[in-house]
């Protein structure tokens, strides 16, 4: 596995001016960080203030309805403005069952590893691929539903497709992807 | 004459020079769009640098428009295609750029709406939308910009929710009323810090600013500046100066050139009127500062034409509907540096007249519902709304 040069801080670990990380451990930290804070948006402000304490809703037209963004949203929200600050790498939220079709997977990566972590969600699926002439490495994650917001809000969704999702279940996929040298 | 041509071509400040501006005049490789004809010789506003290529062009868009773009909800806004998984489509259409879709100084692909833009921009990404909606099935590539349902960038009034809402929302709403602007705290000053003539004190005194504590030389500053320009204003009203230099009002002072007249307009205006430099006072007469005045009186000592003579005989004049409640709505400002909103009049007019669709939110459903308003500014029946009342039926029936 080729390595990349990235500053020691951004994994937590020892603190060195610079240390060798390789991608898979670089997609997997940044994903450690990721599904954190969407658990910790998921659990403690939607499914707390709407489906526990009835404070407000989340809606997908959350500026229209006064509400809270969907956990979705505030992903894919943090996902547009790293894109903007273009830092490289980039990540996506994708399903097998999207309620917007546009994060149905596309390439053959995305649709292998989606399956692969629907098939067994405590197993991350890693490969190269190219797109637009340039090789990624890319990463995909099993995204479960983490509490019964996910749930109810995608069962009950007019455009979903499926509609017997469970807790704990995988939802869809977080897919990270890491330009390689 | 090469040495002419050349020093309007390197030297900006040709633009605003009556005897050199021909020189640049005479380079301009076609006519430009309405909406830039204005600044058409500051050719640095969107020619930002000389080698900069596309993207130095990309950068000029952006910062004229992204802010707009940004509040419109942009449907497809540029980080969208820069994710690498729509790489196979950037290489049929490279949505990153503005200039793929509208050029500028062609005037043959110009549309009415005063950009270019290409009739299949849908068709490369949506061309499946059949498989997802059914209803879709058959319909022309072309027709999902041009029948009024979608729009590349604004859907705010257009989006799918947001019509069943409204779906059976009455042509004219009982309560017809535009929201109430916020004003700020109410400090009074009686007393004029400057000498002036009894007319211009009683003006004053009954204005906001004498409520407002703003005196003479809050705006007159010190030294005293006989007559201050948009930048005394701007230091109290910065939303609604910034919304005047991005319009078709001040956009010529924000490119660094002698300011707009209507002399210079496309639109039919008064001949007496040709000269009039354009700056805040010239719809907001000092001292007075009389809103209502600058709302229609203002408009109509400078515009003329067929527009202003329907609106004369109109239902909208009957009802105290003025040029500003369409043309300079009461919008909701968000200022982000102190986390607060407000309601203030949008002062670029541009920003809620083409396409027409943007105009619905901020300035129909004030008074007309969603659908009355679609069609009266497609001036034709459009079937969103029938489509969106069938697809709710076909779910309902789907359900029991």
């Amino acid at each position: 596995m080729k390595n990349i040069l990235i500053g020691g801080l951004l994994l937590g670990a020892s603190v060195q001016a610079h240390c060798q990380v390789s991608y898979k451990e670089m997609a997997d930290a940044l994903h450690a960080v990721m599904e954190s804070d969407r658990t910790v948006y998921t659990r403690m402000v939607v499914n707390r203030l709407q489906n526990e304490e009835k404070v407000i809703k989340a809606s997908e037209h959350f500026k229209d309805e006064r509400a809270l963004p969907l956990p979705a949203q505030m992903f894919r929200f943090g996902s547009e403005m790293v894109a903007e600050k273009k830092m490289g790498f980039s990540y996506a939220l994708l399903s097998m069952w999207p309620i917007n079709k546009q994060n149905a997977p596309k390439t053959a990566a995305e649709k292998e590893g989606l399956e692969a972590v629907a098939k067994d969600p405590a197993k991350a699926f890693y490969k190269e691929e190219t797109l637009g002439r340039v090789k990624y490495y890319t990463a995909v994650y099993a995204d479960r539903a983490v509490s019964p917001a996910c749930v109810s809000c995608h069962n009950e969704h007019k455009d979903t497709p499926k509609k017997d999702f469970k807790l704990g279940q995988t939802m869809g996929g977080v897919v990270i992807r890491i330009p390689m040298k | 004459m090469l040495g002419y041509l050349g020093t309007g071509l390197f030297y900006p400040a040709s633009a605003g020079s009556a005897l050199l501006a021909p020189g640049r005049a005479f380079l301009l490789p076609g006519r430009t769009t309405h909406g830039h004809h204005q600044i058409e010789l500051a050719c640095e506003s969107c020619h930002s640098s000389p080698f900069g290529g596309k993207q130095a062009m990309q950068k000029a868009c952006e910062g004229c428009h992204a802010a707009e773009l940004k509040e419109a909800n942009d449907t497809h806004p540029l980080r969208k295609f820069t994710d690498p998984r729509n790489a196979d489509r950037l290489e049929k259409l490279d949505a990153t750029l503005c200039v793929t879709c509208h050029v500028e100084h062609r005037p043959g692909i110009t549309t009415a709406m005063g950009l270019s833009l290409p009739r299949d921009l849908c068709f490369h990404c949506h061309a499946e939308i059949a498989e997802d909606r059914p209803s879709h099935a058959g319909m022309g590539f072309e027709t999902c910009n041009s029948a009024g349902c979608h729009k590349f960038h604004d859907n705010r009034a257009l989006y799918e929710d947001f019509l069943a809402k409204h779906l059976d929302d009455p042509p004219l709403l009982v309560s017809r009323i535009l929201p109430a602007r916020k004003l700020p705290e109410q400090k009074p000053v009686p007393v004029p810090d400057a000498k002036a003539n009894p007319a211009v004190v009683r003006d004053w005194l009954e204005t906001a600013h004498a409520k407002a504590g703003v005196n003479c030389s809050g705006c007159h500053g010190t030294p005293w500046q006989e007559r201050p320009t948009q930048a005394a204003c701007k230091e109290c009203h910065a939303p609604e100066v910034k919304g005047f230099l991005a319009g078709k009002h001040g956009m010529r002072i924000a490119a660094g050139l002698p300011p707009m007249t209507p002399a210079l307009a496309r639109r039919e205006m008064r001949s007496e009127a040709g000269h009039r430099a354009l700056g805040c006072t010239s719809c907001h007469a000092a001292h007075r500062f009389d809103t209502q005045k600058a709302a229609a009186k203002a408009c109509v000592g400078c515009h003329r034409g067929p527009h202003i003579e329907d609106y004369a005989k109109s239902a909208h004049a009957a009802n105290g509907v003025t040029c500003a409640s369409c043309h300079l709505p009461r919008v909701e400002w968000h200022d982000e540096d102190l986390g607060v909103k407000r309601i203030l009049v949008q002062h670029n007019q541009s920003e809620t007249l083409e396409p027409s669709e943007k105009m619905i939110r901020p300035v129909c459903l004030h008074c007309h519902g969603l659908g009355f308003s679609i069609d009266a500014l497609a001036g034709r029946k459009v079937a969103s709304l029938d489509m969106v009342r069938k697809r709710l039926l076909t779910r309902e029936r789907s359900r029991k």
